[in-house]
């Protein structure tokens, strides 16, 4: 087996060191009946050869579609330098950084990823990352209820993702945090009907996407200030890379910005790795859950980088400590950190504005087929709701048998779709002309 | 290797480069994002560097210099299980058939992705002795709150709300007492007996109606295997609670022995220490969590079934006990994990256990006359120093952990278990050869040696890294955590 | 040798109170902080908050160490110490001077189930 280096001789010698007869001695303390005893139910060892056919073989079992679904997860750009850099045995292979001084590597890149992320979102910190972007939201919900100490109650706006509610609403139900839904109007959040469920002032936090789940753009004005009277903490729930363009949290007074990184070039990988992110104000830093670096020097003076504030975590806190978290996505982290350092500012504004002018051209293209009508007449940014004359499930699936993934169908006549930098304009064409012949 | 580069990204940044290249936008005039409205644009500029592509590649290359990883070295951690990472693990999860799948195709578009989840799953339930898994936990101390949030959701749904309080070992990871109070439960802690085991008869009183159940790792923490473990079952299944297997240990155990046989109700395994995908410098990992017959319906969602004419299909079951991740959790890391159990296969699986056994007994056995071994006896697949066998030097653990970084090894874990105030917990797996593990070995008695004659040397390492002993009191007192602070 | 004050009260966590009419002034004791080493950061309750005695009200960190303020008295919490937030660094220095919080007591007979300055020194003694 290639994986184990022993010969029978090593563990003869070894066996001999340790004071044992055989190899059933190192098991030689544990009772009789829990020992297993029968060949497992599993394939037999394949080699190299028959592992890439066996895997090719299941790909194929997967069709290949022009992507135009989002709802969380879009079909980006991945600069090709990206891959061979994370993939090198130092970055890959390493453990959590606890030990510094043979880990800078990972170290500054972190502190990088919480510089890139921060100049995005406009908040003051954020942590070494979160699983992702359900989850980091639900962290955020955590933190407000923590800072509020004596309140257990969290706002959602219907507008939010339902994978991003149905885990904030996980979590909330073991903690005993009550989640309240604010009503939707006309596919924004209605702020009539925010304003009035603050008013029992028992609100920890307010929990608002941007864009929404329609992929529209939702005009927060005053929602700061209303959440900030009611001592409540305005949580959002952002998609980094429209950032560069979209007012960001900070400038929107959000006191937690959270949300997935995804859209900055990750593939979809079917769901996942991703890299959530959670950033917040200074004044919260101590709450914000999960790994942190800091810049120091060491004893030459030398600029250096280290996991900071560790004593609200769990290995330490145990029980009392803010989050369980203990692992970020580290590697992920890295791949949105080369993917900002290639882009840029003028790059993420550029993909931006291929995506929105897609998304565009395709929504009027799709509504002049009489097959559909957009949902909703706000402002949106590269993802939108259509209403659909005929069942949207027909759309999909004869879009799919083109070789196109349609989009997401929210209702039986309501499509969510997506364009990316990706799709070029004869992918929105064929898009268009299969929606015309239905 | 340059190891004294020392630039951030965003010092190498200069106006007007780019690393970046996009098809012109030919719908811009019709279509023009300067069209949003002005109050939802941006108006600050976010600083991101101004690089080239070359820029990047050579500034990540030259940070990667200035890292150890399992490909760099040996890296005997205990509890984290730093084993080979196989290459074939990522060029398989690389595939475009998988990768560039969005989770919300039709599953008759990702027919071979349901069926490397279910596979995977039902390999990890026949490995293990439980009857079904969710791979949705995105990470180990994930798994343990979604492990816990199925053993709530399994009182409450029988009616059954008192039990509230968990029963954690005093010398349990930090992330199981963690992971209980994210769920709501109360902490109960349980001492352990002089040999590092749960004391079973401290655990008596505490079992009452309000125990929802026990979590432990077998082995433990100090690499000891719990012999009691049949009867600590039978004591906590019989006062109504349910057993919570840790996976963090399970290396320690593949192949010989398995949870479910030992009484456990619910686990979760860490694919990035038993099932060899890389930890990636902290994640990401992916913490799959099993169950025994009964309890698969608190699984959470969604999940993956297969119906009678072999087509997989994803359902959400209204008795989960809720959702815990965006998806199917990172299905990259299922594909490196299902190609290792496949080139494992059936024979191999059974030796991982016992290699990293004879492995861990190996190095103890040859270093425990210089260094200190608080419990004496065959051990799992890691054990416990505590501190130098001779202290009066004043030579600590940190100290050793920092020399053998001068010899380019990675430091053991230290500090961990809590039960001992010098602790040195080394893992080395079995996927270390006799000969490294005999340098290690003259690596550590060497450092013992130096440690009694030349001190100084040894309190002051390490010297040869690429960084120093860290001022980390500034760092926690005044928190620079970004570029624009760091300028200040 | 920790420096221990007469006056003053103790408890077994190693929180002192020092009673001035119907105040009490809580910090950690010149032991304790030396047992943490370097503080970074000391987590303090508001003010109007009520604390109870042998109850947590906070927690004091180190680098790679946390430990918990428990209450060695009840009360309403009138000040916390503002200048710890910029600079914890001061409960090293000299922990008696400087004190974490201000509580108005609500029970002032409680302060005799601690130790005066001789049974905390023979307690840390031991």
């Amino acid at each position: 087996m290639k994986y184990f280096p022993h010969t029978q001789q090593d563990i003869e010698q070894m066996l001999s060191v340790a004071g044992l007869k055989s190899m059933d001695d190192l098991y030689g303390e544990i009772p009789q009946q829990l020992l297993f005893n029968r060949e497992f139910d599993l394939p037999e060892a394949m080699s190299e050869v028959e592992i890439r056919k066996f895997f090719e073989t299941l790909g194929k079992k997967n069709s290949q579609l022009v992507c135009f679904a989002g709802a969380g997860v879009e079909d980006h750009y991945s600069p090709s330098v990206i891959a061979p850099v994370i993939s090198r045995g130092e970055f890959l292979t390493a453990y959590t950084p606890y030990q510094p001084e043979i880990s800078q590597g990972t170290l500054q890149y972190i502190f990088e990823y919480q510089s890139m992320i921060c100049e995005l979102t406009g908040m003051d910190v954020t942590n070494a990352s979160m699983y992702d972007g359900t989850t980091a939201t639900a962290e955020a919900m955590m933190m407000c209820v923590a800072i509020a100490k004596k309140r257990n109650k969290v706002l959602v706006s219907a507008t939010m993702n339902p994978r991003v509610r149905s885990v904030v609403e996980t979590y909330a139900k073991y903690q005993g945090v009550i989640v309240e839904t604010i009503a939707e109007k006309d596919g924004v959040t209605d702020l009539v009907d925010l304003e009035s469920k603050l008013a029992g002032d028992d609100v920890a936090g307010v929990i608002l996407a941007q864009p929404n789940y329609y992929g529209i753009v939702e005009d927060y004005t005053g929602v700061a200030d209303m959440c900030h009277a009611r001592k409540a903490m305005f949580v959002m729930n952002a998609k980094p890379s429209a950032l560069a363009v979209l007012k960001s949290p900070a400038e929107w007074g959000a006191d937690i910005a959270c949300g997935d990184a995804q859209s900055l070039g990750i593939p979809m990988c079917y769901g996942g790795p991703y890299v959530g992110y959670l950033a917040c104000n200074s004044a919260n830093v101590r709450k914000l859950p999960g790994r942190i670096v800091g810049a120091t020097t060491d004893v030459d003076g030398k600029r250096a980088f280290v996991l900071t504030l560790q004593a609200r975590e769990q290995h330490i806190r145990r029980e009392k400590a803010n989050s369980n978290i203990c692992s970020n996505q580290s590697l992920m982290a890295l791949y949105v950190t080369m993917y900002m350092s290639v882009m840029g500012e003028q790059g993420l504004k550029d993909a931006c504005s291929l995506s929105y002018s897609g998304a565009h051209y395709l929504a009027d293209a799709l509504v002049a087929t009489g097959k559909c009508v957009m949902a909703f007449d706000k402002p949106f940014f590269n993802e939108f709701a259509v209403k659909t004359t005929v069942p949207a499930q027909k759309i999909l699936d004869t879009l799919a048998s083109e070789g196109i993934l349609g989009g997401v169908r929210i209702a039986d006549d309501m499509l969510l779709v997506c364009v990316t930098e990706q799709r070029t304009k004869e992918d929105i064409d064929k898009f268009v002309e299969t929606v015309k012949n239905i | 290797m340059i190891r004294n580069y020392d630039k951030l990204i965003f010092e190498l940044s200069k106006e007007g480069r780019v690393g970046y290249s996009l098809p012109k936008n030919e719908l811009k005039d019709r279509y023009c994002i300067c069209n949003l409205p002005d109050n939802l644009k941006r108006e600050s500029k976010p600083c991101l560097p101004q690089v080239t592509e070359f820029d990047v590649v050579r500034h990540y290359t030259n940070l990667s210099n200035k890292n150890f990883g399992v490909d760099t070295g040996f890296y005997p951690l205990g509890s984290c299980t730093m084993k080979y990472n196989p290459r074939l693990n990522e060029e398989i999860a690389a595939l475009p058939a998988f990768a560039t799948l969005h989770p919300e195709v039709p599953v008759e578009a990702a027919q071979g992705a349901l069926e490397v989840y279910y596979n995977l799953a039902a390999s990890l339930a026949e490995i293990s002795g439980l009857s079904a898994f969710t791979l949705n936990p995105y990470a180990g101390a994930h798994g343990e709150l979604t492990g816990l949030m199925i053993m709530r959701s399994y009182h409450l749904q029988r009616g059954d709300t008192k039990r509230t309080k968990v029963i954690v070992p005093d010398s349990a990871h930090g992330t199981n007492p963690a992971s209980a109070a994210v769920c709501g439960l109360e902490i109960v802690e349980v001492k352990s007996t002089a040999n590092g085991t749960v004391d079973v008869e401290d655990l008596k009183p505490l079992l009452d109606d309000t125990i929802a159940g026990i979590m432990m790792t077998n082995p433990n923490t100090l690499g000891i295997f719990e012999t009691e473990i049949p009867e600590i079952a039978r004591l906590v299944h019989e006062c109504g609670g349910l057993l919570y297997y840790d996976g963090a240990n399970l290396n320690a155990v593949l192949g010989k022995c398995r949870p479910g046989d030992m009484g456990f109700d619910i686990m979760h395994i860490n694919l990035h220490k038993t099932f060899s995908t890389p930890h990636g410098g902290g994640g990401p990992g992916d913490g799959p969590v099993g169950v025994r017959a009964g309890l698969e319906h608190l699984l959470p969602n969604p999940q993956v079934k297969k119906n009678a004419d072999g087509r997989y299909y994803i359902e959400n079951d209204a008795l989960s006990a809720g959702n815990v991740s965006n998806f199917l959790g990172n299905f990259g890391v299922l594909l490196r994990a299902y190609t290792y159990i496949l080139t494992l296969g059936c024979e191999n699986v059974k030796m991982v256990g016992p290699l990293a056994v004879l492995n861990a007994n190996y190095v103890k056995e040859s270093l425990k006359d210089v260094y200190y071994l608080p419990i004496e006896g065959v051990c799992k697949h890691e054990f416990v120093f505590d501190g130098l066998a001779d202290k009066s030097t004043g030579v600590t653990t940190l100290d050793i952990a920092k020399r053998l970084l001068d010899y380019g090894y990675h430091a053991p874990t230290i500090y961990f278990p809590l039960l001992f105030h010098q602790s040195i917990m080394i893992e080395p797996t079995e996927t270390e050869s006799k000969e490294t593990l005999d340098e290690f070995i003259a690596v550590m008695r060497l450092v013992a040696k130096e440690a009694l004659e030349n001190p100084d040397i040894v309190k002051n390492a390490p010297y040869n890294t690429p960084v120093r002993r860290l001022d980390e009191t500034t760092a926690a007192r005044f928190p620079k955590t970004t570029y624009k602070q760091l300028k200040g | 040798m920790s420096k221990i004050i007469e006056g003053l009260y103790y408890a077994e966590s190693h929180e002192y109170v020092r009673v001035e009419g119907e105040y009490g002034y809580v910090g950690i004791t010149d032991y304790a902080q030396h047992e943490l080493g370097n503080v970074v950061y000391v987590d303090m309750p508001d003010v109007d908050d009520d604390v109870t005695a042998g109850e947590d009200f906070g927690a004091v960190e180190s680098v790679k160490a946390a430990s918990d303020l428990i209450s060695p008295v009840s009360g309403t919490v009138v000040e916390v110490n503002e200048a710890l937030n910029d600079n914890p660094e001061l409960v090293n220095s000299d922990p008696y001077e400087n004190w974490i919080i201000k509580v108005q007591l609500s029970d002032a007979a409680e302060v005799e189930n601690l130790m005066d300055a001789d049974a905390y020194k023979a307690m840390i003694n031991e």
